[in-house]
């Protein structure tokens, strides 16, 4: 194989390039570059897990409602018992109709995001159409399935992945393990170092009959609860003005919830917690 | 031994000049015109799923004219050039004049050094900028000769006698409207007897710098394009499928009436979507 780095100076356009019949940017890439694929590189062996060195974000939560469906994230990442970063995004539009948010290893989650981005929109150009919901879900479990190597050695990458389907008009949450495998969720789901908390909050917060609103309502609420037991999930820092990343994904296309709309809410929700600090109480019955 | 013919490099170069014209001037014509608002393409084709005109990346967009096969190659290798740069640099290090280069090296080597046939394609590149003074725009010809596209460019079969039409025509800083409506005009005026083109013969899309999305490429078609050049929206009678809520880009739906009169008889499928694209007016020579 020709070697690949001076791609771009070469001028010209190399064979890769020009062979038929790929829609998928990183299968192009598998081939053409694997170095820059995010599970594409070696680590030396023997090496100490690398789980301490590298950041971690963590917590992700997402509901869907009548019409579209939420994701939302704190805004911590942790080295070790570190705080390495208050003010993280790890909430990403994917297209216009999805989102997807990252747990686990920081470095690489943003880079899968990049490519998994990169991915829809590539076949998007080279198709003329766009790929279904599940063809997405599906396109994003292999490229974790890619990423099990560095997993293995502490490095593992965890996506939540919501859409919009446009055929049933329905919001829709596929949640995965390290290994690639891919689970669709229904109403609600979490992942990451919080969740366990999350998916408590969620359980007997979550309504069928919810707004966008109410579910953002009911995603800072998880998300507080996930910060509150969980020393590696970070609460909504009202004096830096740090609000959790809140995405709605609906027929109108993905929309991220702006700051003065999230401190309205989030305030919201600290005041009725300085009466109540365990969050609202579900009927006992 | 037998000696061979000796045939000067002149007249080596000539035939395959002349082979290359004579394909390109078989398809209809394309035209790249810059208006007030960003960048218009438009094109004759018949076909809804097989496009002469592409976007590239956020703000680059392709037209081609000559051999389809050919430039869908060209046009893909362009779109995972452009993928590749923006995924290893930043999306704004994607430009237009190095995917021009790009093509040009490309299709000079081709042309000058291929063992094969020369490709009988011509392209334009063209980029549109924060505002127009800043809006480029590259021709790249069967050899690799590039040239910068000022005001108007027309590509393909009747170049010469559309681009007559439209200098008398063309003013800058023209609003979408007028531009289109010229344009039209001018690829009617290709042959002895001026044409009338209706919207369903059109294939137009404009890179538009107002888009707020970071993607500036938009295909007009159904209403919106009838409204543009004030017709009724389907005045040729042939019925439009859905034709979308805005006729955004609504290239979805195939169509299914057009292809009736490609003859698919000889084996050549690619002859045959040649032919189909321009619209069968070229009986084989």
């Amino acid at each position: 194989m020709e070697s690949n780095a001076d791609w771009g100076s070469r001028g010209g356009l190399p064979q890769a390039f020009l062979t038929p019949g790929i829609s998928s940017f990183s299968e192009f890439l598998k081939d053409f570059a694997p170095d820059y694929l995010p599970g594409g590189r070696t680590l030396p062996a023997g090496a100490a897990s690398a789980k301490d060195i590298a950041p971690h974000g963590t917590t992700i939560v997402s509901i869907t409602f009548p019409g579209g469906v939420l994701l939302a994230g704190d805004r911590r990442a942790t080295m070790g018992s570190m705080i390495a970063q208050r003010d993280i995004e790890k909430v990403f539009p994917a297209d216009e109709f999805s989102a997807v948010g990252i747990a686990g290893t920081a470095g690489l989650a943003v880079e899968t995001v990049r490519l998994f981005q990169l991915e829809l929109e590539h076949y998007e150009k080279i198709e003329g159409v766009t790929l279904s919901t599940d063809g997405k879900a599906n396109r994003l479990a292999t490229m974790i399935r890619g990423n099990l190597g560095m997993a293995m050695q502490g490095l593992a990458v965890v996506p939540l992945f919501a859409g919009y389907d446009e055929e049933t008009g329905q919001g829709r949450i596929f949640s995965y393990d390290v290994t690639g495998g891919l689970y669709e969720e229904h109403d609600h789901y979490s992942v990451g170092s919080g969740s366990v908390f999350a998916r408590g909050s969620l359980k007997k917060l979550f309504r069928p009959d919810f707004t966008a609103e109410d579910a953002a309502i009911a995603a800072v609420q998880a998300l507080y609860d996930a910060a509150d037991d969980d020393s590696a999930t970070g609460g909504p820092d009202l004096f830096r003005k740090i609000y959790p990343v809140v995405a709605v994904v609906t027929a109108d296309g993905y929309r991220r919830l702006p700051d003065e709309e999230l401190s309205t809410l989030v305030a919201g929700v600290m005041d009725a917690r300085r009466e109540v600090p365990d969050g609202p109480r579900s009927p006992l019955r | 031994m037998t000696t061979p013919f000796y045939v000067s490099p002149e007249q080596i170069m000539k035939d395959r000049a002349e082979y290359a014209r004579k394909g390109i001037s078989r398809g209809r014509s394309v035209a790249v015109i810059f208006y007030d608002k960003g960048i218009l393409f438009v094109g004759e084709n018949p076909s809804r799923a097989l496009h002469k005109i592409s976007e590239i990346y956020d703000r680059i967009a392709f037209a081609a004219a000559g051999r389809y096969n050919e430039y869908e190659q060209l046009r893909i290798a362009g779109v995972r050039h452009a993928d590749m740069r923006g995924y290893v640099y930043d999306r704004r290090d994607v430009t237009g004049r190095a995917l021009a280069n790009t093509y040009a090296q490309a299709l000079g080597t081709m042309f000058s050094e291929g063992a094969g046939k020369p490709y009988e394609v011509e392209l334009a590149v063209a980029e549109v900028g924060e505002k127009a003074a800043d809006d480029q725009g590259y021709r790249v010809t069967f050899d690799g000769q590039v040239t910068d596209i000022r005001g108007f460019q027309v590509l393909g079969g009747a170049a010469d006698a559309v681009t007559q039409v439209l200098e008398s025509s063309f003013e800058e800083n023209a609003a979408l409207e007028t531009v289109l409506n010229a344009a039209v005009d001018a690829l009617g005026r290709d042959g002895t007897e001026p044409r009338t083109l209706t919207p369903n013969q059109l294939e137009v899309a404009v890179l538009d710098r107002t888009r707020s999305r970071v993607r500036k490429f938009r295909r007009i078609t159904g209403p919106a394009l009838a409204g543009l050049l004030g017709v009724d929206a389907d005045g040729d009678g042939n019925g439009k499928g859905k034709g979308g809520k805005d006729g955004e880009d609504g290239d979805g739906a195939a169509k299914q009436d057009a292809p009736a009169e490609a003859e698919l008889g000889d084996g050549d499928v690619l002859g045959a979507v040649d032919d189909l694209l321009d619209e069968g007016d070229s009986s084989e020579s």
